[in-house]
């Protein structure tokens, strides 16, 4: 399989991730906090990003196959269930506690500050448990 | 600078890296599934390219363009284990995270991810202001 284009979507994204200031966790709690000190940044960040997505992702998904791979990989489930909001009301609720969420946190990483270490050692974990309770 | 010109042109490049992965490779640009499966696997290698990507592209903005980098968070170690754990726990069940679900599943038109992105928003929202109450008594 051709995986070199990953490094520039890679790059790309860490890119936007640094310089909208999305890795800094005090804005995305600003942008969070909309009765305090409203940080308005993020509806920017978002606005770019999915303004680019839903304009172009239609135009994609009309080709039979990606340009260097076979097939799309989409995600099969259709259906709205209760691990989905479950999951993201959690996820929501861990986010609005410390202003990361994975791409800030791991790219934030190279700031070298231990709460960023602690914070992604942490994030694995959960990701790990949730399947070991899963699965059993 | 404008204050949005930054926040608004790092947008677009985010938007920018989710379509260039799904036109060449077919693959959704999702960083709670791309770091996961850089250590569980299948396909380790496009995923740790994508993340060898994400560090370069951090290292130019602050140490090529010179962005100041940003301060570390004050919060207290447990609220950042407790959100870590959440966060890891919560994108794994739920199938997605900010950029998953809102960047690309929004771009897809997916329901699911639509559900899945006002729930977390609005939960965000909430645990924050919950935070300000609960350190606002304490003060």
């Amino acid at each position: 399989m051709t995986s070199w284009p990953a490094l520039i979507s890679g790059l790309l994204f860490g890119l936007g991730l640094t310089l909208s200031g999305m890795s800094d966790p005090s804005k995305v709690l600003g942008f969070l906090n909309i009765t305090g000190d409203w940080i308005p940044d993020l509806i920017f960040v978002m606005g770019g990003a999915v303004i680019v997505t839903v304009l172009v992702t239609p135009w994609v998904l009309r080709r039979s196959s990606p340009l260097l791979a076979s097939s799309f990989s989409l995600p099969a489930a259709q259906t709205l269930d209760k691990r989905l909001v479950g999951g993201a009301v959690l996820f929501g609720i861990g986010w609005g506690l410390s202003g990361y969420c994975p791409g800030p946190a791991l790219v934030s990483l190279l700031y070298g500050y231990d709460t960023t270490i602690i914070f992604c050692l942490a994030m694995f974990a959960g990701m790990y448990l949730q399947g070991r309770l899963s699965r059993s | 600078m404008d204050n949005f010109t930054l926040p608004l042109t790092g947008g677009l490049l985010l938007g920018l890296s989710a379509i260039w992965l799904l036109f060449s490779m077919g693959r959704i640009a999702g960083i709670s599934g791309i770091a996961w499966g850089s250590l569980a696997g299948p396909d380790r290698g496009w995923r740790l390219l994508f993340l060898a990507g994400l560090a370069l592209g951090g290292f130019a903005t602050h140490w090529l363009i010179g962005q100041p980098i940003p301060e570390e968070s004050n919060a207290p170690l447990w609220v950042i284990i407790a959100s870590g754990l959440l966060v890891g726990w919560g994108t794994r069940m739920g199938g997605g995270c900010t950029s998953g679900h809102g960047v690309c599943g929004l771009g897809r038109r997916s329901p699911r991810s639509l559900v899945a992105t006002v729930t977390f928003m609005a939960l965000g929202i909430l645990t924050v202001l919950v935070m300000q109450a609960v350190s606002g008594a304490t003060l």
